[in-house]
């Protein structure tokens, strides 16, 4: 006893509009929507604001002390910190919250100024040799195998014999000069990578001028890895010059730097530890929040991951 | 399917090389190869992969410099040098599509950025209008405009073909390559592509170079078909006459190589089964390329290299003993 189902009793609700295809959302630009990511990322946000105080206490730190980093006061050595001198004295008797701050400029800057001349060399450099390919990349990128396999401390010792100088443009010079070789190998890589997407062809045959191809298409997606891999470079940067002011190559009395800091301290760090702790938690900090900071960017920067 | 196509030739492709140096040797990717397309129509070009295929494609559209030979289109000479003004007339006029969806869409830019890109070159459109074509554009390969602002990588395989489609369609071309757009695809997109691209010729007047090697595909598409092997053109002819009745062996092989729906049939069939690898295109034999894989071969393939011969009204082949295989007796 089959009940009839008349058709009557059927009603076409039909689709809802098409509501579901509808995934709208607010046009963002590129560099917006990276910030947006950036800062979902707790950790990279904090490196990011540790960095800040710390550009902050670098460049107004001295002044703040109220000291010379120079000054001595020979009545005072050695002293704990205090209200006075809050990191305390050096043996000199030199106020070490400012002498921090004031090395700590020489360490960013050597950080800063050494990974941009590097990258900077090194993206023209890997560019070219990406670019036009074929011989020309070839021997542009033995002359990079070549540099690479020199030690840079060799180059280092080399350098400030021959220019009899110590100073902070020796000391820049001698890690740029092969530093910059990493970079153009990564950029060189990217950019063959990038020629080789069908993307650039498809604007080739639409009649795009290799030049707007370059700006357009070639160079966006170049940039966030050359820009995380300057962030990854910066910390070497500050550490190779605190390794090398530790071995008294780098910077020489009375200025200062982390490494130098640490290196005096060291002689003496059973009995005032604090001369020696706070130079390298200074240089531990930076690091690690130049490479949480290049993680987050990396990330950030990658708009496959975004939701 | 043959009516459609009228009798002008748009692209006359003339013993056209593309050789490309690898060291000391040298790689002949397409090697001496002569086709017409009339306007109107669509031509597929099929052969094993790295038989030539994309490369002799691509050269057509002058994005890789043709070697010697000439690709004639609408009666001028694209190889040779042109003005800067003919070279972007020929660039909005044929267009490509790509293989591959997932590397032919810029990864930073939006989907309607990438649409756009060809109007920045050859319109001055005013930024409404640009965003009015690319919303009609996207309509008309099946999307809506909301994709505008999103990024490549959040759409599909063939969502992201579309917009392939939709780009090159973006300059008003009146010929395409469509080179393999269908391969990155799986079965039910397939379909999907290959009626948009029909439904958009059927609009549009436009002319295809359908680069495949998906047979059935071809064969559904295109009014002619070529095959190649290892960079020379083997057959030309009429869809259905290739299907029918292939004169190349190789042909016969590929076509006996096409599963068909039918398990009886399937069990039956007898098929041309080939020997041996495809050689290496640097190094190709002498005479008949296809001489060291064709069950046929006489002395003669060895010496000379098979003229592509008119064996029947617009039925091209190239092959020493196609009249002793068929000649006289044909099935």
């Amino acid at each position: 006893m089959q009940e009839e189902i008349s058709k009557e009793l059927f009603q076409i609700i039909g689709p809802e509009d098409n509501e579901a295809e509808k995934i709208a959302r607010p046009r963002v630009s590129y560099l917006r929507d990276a910030w947006r990511r950036f800062r979902q990322n707790k950790v990279a946000t904090l490196a990011l604001i540790i960095l800040g105080i710390l550009a902050f206490m670098v460049i107004f730190g001295p002044a703040i002390s109220g000291y010379s980093f120079e000054e001595m006061d020979t009545t005072n050595r050695n002293a704990p910190p205090s209200r006075e001198h809050w990191f305390g004295t050096d043996k000199l008797g030199r106020d070490l919250f400012a002498r921090v701050w004031q090395g700590g400029r020489v360490s960013m800057i050597i950080g800063l100024v050494g990974a941009f001349v590097s990258s900077f060399v090194g993206c023209i450099y890997g560019g070219i040799s990406g670019y036009f390919g074929g011989r020309v990349d070839d021997i542009m990128m033995r002359i990079v195998e070549v540099l690479i396999s020199v030690p840079y401390l060799i180059v280092v010792i080399l350098l400030s014999v021959v220019l009899k100088s110590k100073s902070l443009g020796t000391l820049l010079l001698a890690m740029t000069i092969t530093g910059w070789c990493g970079i153009a190998r990564i950029v060189r890589g990217q950019v063959l990578q990038v020629k080789s997407q069908e993307y650039v062809l498809a604007a080739q045959a639409l009649g795009v001028k290799p030049w707007k191809i370059i700006l357009r298409h070639v160079i966006p997606n170049v940039l966030s890895v050359v820009i995380v891999a300057i962030t990854f470079d910066i910390p070497g940067y500050i550490f190779g010059e605190a390794f090398l002011s530790f071995l008294g190559l780098g910077i020489q009395p009375p200025n200062t730097s982390w490494g130098a800091l640490a290196a005096t301290a060291q002689s003496m760090y059973a009995f005032y530890p604090y001369q020696l702790f706070i130079p390298a938690l200074m240089i531990a900090l930076t690091m690690l929040c130049f490479t949480l900071l290049g993680d987050g960017l990396r990330d950030a920067l990658d708009p496959r991951q975004r939701k | 399917m043959h009516n459609k196509r009228n009798e002008e030739p748009l692209v006359e492709v003339r013993n056209l090389c593309k050789y490309f140096r690898q060291g000391r040797s040298v790689l002949k990717a397409v090697d001496d190869v002569s086709f017409t397309i009339y306007r109107g129509e669509t031509l597929g070009l099929v052969g094993e992969s790295g038989c030539g295929k994309t490369t002799c494609g691509r050269t057509i559209l002058k994005l890789y410099s043709a070697t010697s030979g000439q690709v004639l289109y609408k009666g001028q000479d694209i190889t040779n040098s042109m003005s800067a003004r003919e070279l972007l007339a020929f660039k909005r006029s044929a267009q490509i599509i790509f293989q591959d969806p997932y590397s032919s869409l810029d990864p930073r830019m939006t989907i309607g950025e990438i649409i756009a890109e060809g109007m920045d070159v050859h319109f001055r459109y005013t930024p409404a209008e640009k965003q009015q074509k690319v919303r009609e554009l996207l309509a008309k390969v099946g999307l809506t405009e909301d994709y505008a602002n999103r990024f490549a990588h959040e759409l599909s395989g063939g969502q992201r073909q579309r917009i392939g489609i939709a780009r090159a369609l973006a300059v008003e071309p009146e010929f395409i390559v469509c080179d393999e757009p269908i391969s990155a695809l799986d079965v039910s997109i397939q379909a999907q592509i290959v009626n948009l691209l029909i439904q958009l010729q059927a609009e549009r007047g436009l002319t295809y170079l359908f680069i495949s090697h998906d047979l059935s595909m071809v064969k559904h598409i295109s009014d002619r078909v070529g095959v190649m092997y290892l960079g020379s053109l083997v057959e030309v002819a009429p869809s259905k006459a290739i299907f029918a009745h292939p004169l190349h062996p190789y042909t016969q092989a590929l076509l006996s190589a096409i599963p068909v729906a039918d398990p009886d049939f399937e069990a039956t069939r007898v098929r041309v089964k080939l020997e041996g690898e495809v050689p290496s295109p640097i190094n190709p034999p002498s005479g008949c390329k296809f001489r060291t894989r064709c069950p046929h071969a006489i002395k003669v393939c060895a010496e000379q290299q098979p003229p592509l011969v008119e064996a029947e009204p617009e039925h091209f082949v190239a092959c020493h003993c196609w009249q002793h295989l068929y000649g006289d007796g044909r099935k």
